[in-house]
């Protein structure tokens, strides 16, 4: 294939499935506790990391991943300590998370604004060699830690105070999970873009969520549908030359509509059969 | 297993906000003992509930489970809750044998696999409120009924000491009300102890071995505490006649699994 003896787009499409793989299973725990635009917000977080990054001259995987770890902390603690203005408290951090990136990146010398584009909607030549090895690491942080904390954040998004009676530390799942996400949204930055990286986590699970009966083959169907969304509209993005985060998400609603009309003679027939 | 005492709190007090949701309530429960917490609407029933659980801070006051004061209380595995619904079932789907087997995780269990016994546990709790067959099917699927089943078998699965269920016969058909007794009563011959939040005391007035009456407008929020049926002056209570308390939910079909 003359698409895979480019460099940039053998690491370009790593890139893509890791965040197509990952961006899911974290989803699903985000949508199942109704935290789906937590993803956009980290994603807004991290621009400020990636315009620091640029203003200080500094790696921007590191930076925006310090960037929105701190942001994911930052956002658990607002949720925890105001319930109620708790939603106008994150509108009010996510704002900022973008302002802040645009910012520095207009204060950083050269043509680093100009570039900050790539960093919002995704580009295929930005993911540099030695990003894979970082990308490849913090995936693999992130399903042990799945595979560890997996079953205590399900049984907390199924209702937090059950879980708390149960032994299980629901405040720490919560700061946890969403650390993960933006582990994610760093994951995902490169490639499909912070300002879409959430649409990935989200997307897919909706899509799957349709047809599915239990959580487990949501989770496994949206990885899929991640997985195949990711690749192949990368390879769209090659093809037609615009940014791969469009057509990556583009591509994610259209497998969505195409279950939301296979979806309707399933129930029918579950409804049936009941 | 000796008895002993299952729940203690003492002279516990609640606020919001300025207002006195519980007021010196001591309550000393032992093993063994089929407990209906009753009162109307805002009496602080579910708060009092909370607050033995841990999931609501005292004003003033103190608690504890098994003899162990609140805070440093671990064994939670000896503890199960019986909700009215799962907030994140609805959300993505989650199947009913998915429902029960979230009653059995903890933290202890995090770095193994889920154990063979908790399964069979899982299983056999399933089988007990007659639902086994329906363990692949999505949570929200099943009927009102049916659902309290599932999770009455999710509390069942960890063969709890103590069962705390918020009202359970709510909205609960005829045929559904009569296995829950049925299930209540042999739990309670074996010695589990039991504690419903409830309005009112049909269907479980003969199981039950002790009702207490909240009510929030005195300096004392137990206004009643010993064995049923609960005497005529404090039967306003029980049966309120208020304006503010809820339509009750319409009885769930009867729908045999």
């Amino acid at each position: 294939m003359s698409i895979l003896s480019y460099d940039f787009m053998q690491r370009a499409l790593i890139a893509a499935a890791l965040v197509g793989l990952l961006a899911p299973l974290i989803g699903v725990f985000l949508v199942q506790r109704r935290l789906a635009l937590l993803g956009d917000g980290m994603g807004h977080v991290a621009l400020t990391g990636v315009g620091l990054a640029f203003l200080l001259g500094t790696a921007p995987i590191p930076t925006a991943m310090a960037t929105a770890a701190l942001g994911a902390f930052l956002i658990e603690f607002i949720r925890y300590r105001s319930r109620t203005a708790g939603d106008v408290a994150l509108a009010l951090l996510f704002y900022g998370g973008i302002a802040g990136g645009v910012l520095f990146a207009s204060l950083a010398p050269g043509k680093a604004s100009s570039s900050l584009n790539a960093y919002l909607f995704g580009s295929l030549s930005t993911v540099a060699s030695g990003d894979v090895i970082a990308l490849l690491a913090l995936c693999l942080v992130v399903i042990a830690l799945l595979a560890i904390f997996g079953r205590e954040m399900f049984a907390m998004s199924l209702d937090a105070e059950l879980a708390a009676v149960q032994g299980i530390r629901v405040r720490m799942m919560s700061t946890l999970l969403a650390v993960l996400a933006a582990v994610v949204v760093v994951v995902g930055m490169r490639v499909v873009g912070l300002l879409l990286v959430s649409a990935i986590m989200i997307v897919p699970v909706a899509a799957a969520q349709q047809v599915t009966r239990s959580f487990r083959a949501t989770a496994a169907l949206a990885v899929l549908l991640g997985l195949v969304a990711s690749v192949s509209g990368l390879v769209t993005s090659f093809v037609v030359e615009v940014p791969p985060g469009p057509t990556i998400v583009l591509e994610a609603l259209a497998l969505f509509a195409v279950l939301a009309v296979i979806a309707v003679p399933l129930r029918r027939r579950r409804s049936r059969s009941e | 297993m000796s008895a002993g005492s299952v729940v203690t709190v003492n002279r516990a007090c609640v606020e919001f906000d300025g207002d006195h949701v519980l007021e010196n309530v001591d309550l000393s429960i032992d093993q063994g003992e089929f407990i209906a917490l009753l009162g109307p609407n805002g009496s602080g029933k579910t708060t009092l509930i909370r607050a033995i659980l841990g999931l609501q801070p005292l004003e003033h006051g103190k608690v504890a489970l098994f003899g162990t004061p609140l805070a440093r209380f671990r064994d939670w595995h000896r503890v199960a809750v019986v909700p009215q619904r799962l907030p994140g079932a609805t959300s993505i789907p989650v199947s009913v044998w998915e429902a029960v087997l979230s009653g059995s995780i903890t933290p202890r269990g995090r770095w193994r696999p889920f154990p063979r016994s908790s399964r069979q546990a899982a299983q056999q709790a399933l089988e007990s409120v007659g639902l086994w067959s329906r363990r692949h099917d999505r949570l929200d699927t099943l009927s009102g009924g049916q659902q309290r089943r599932v999770l009455i078998a999710r509390a069942l699965s960890t063969s709890p000491d103590l069962l705390v269920m918020d009202e359970p016969t709510a909205g609960l058909d005829t045929a559904n009300l009569q296995a829950l007794t049925a299930l209540l009563a042999d739990l309670h011959a074996a010695g589990t102890t039991i504690i419903v939040v409830t309005h009112e005391l049909t269907g479980i007035s003969d199981l039950v071995t002790r009702a207490v009456v909240l009510r929030n407008d005195h300096h004392e929020s137990v206004k009643y505490d010993g064995p049923p049926p609960v005497p005529a002056d404090f039967d306003d209570d029980v049966h309120p006649h208020h304006d503010d308390l809820p339509e009750p939910p319409p009885p769930v079909e009867l729908d045999p699994a």
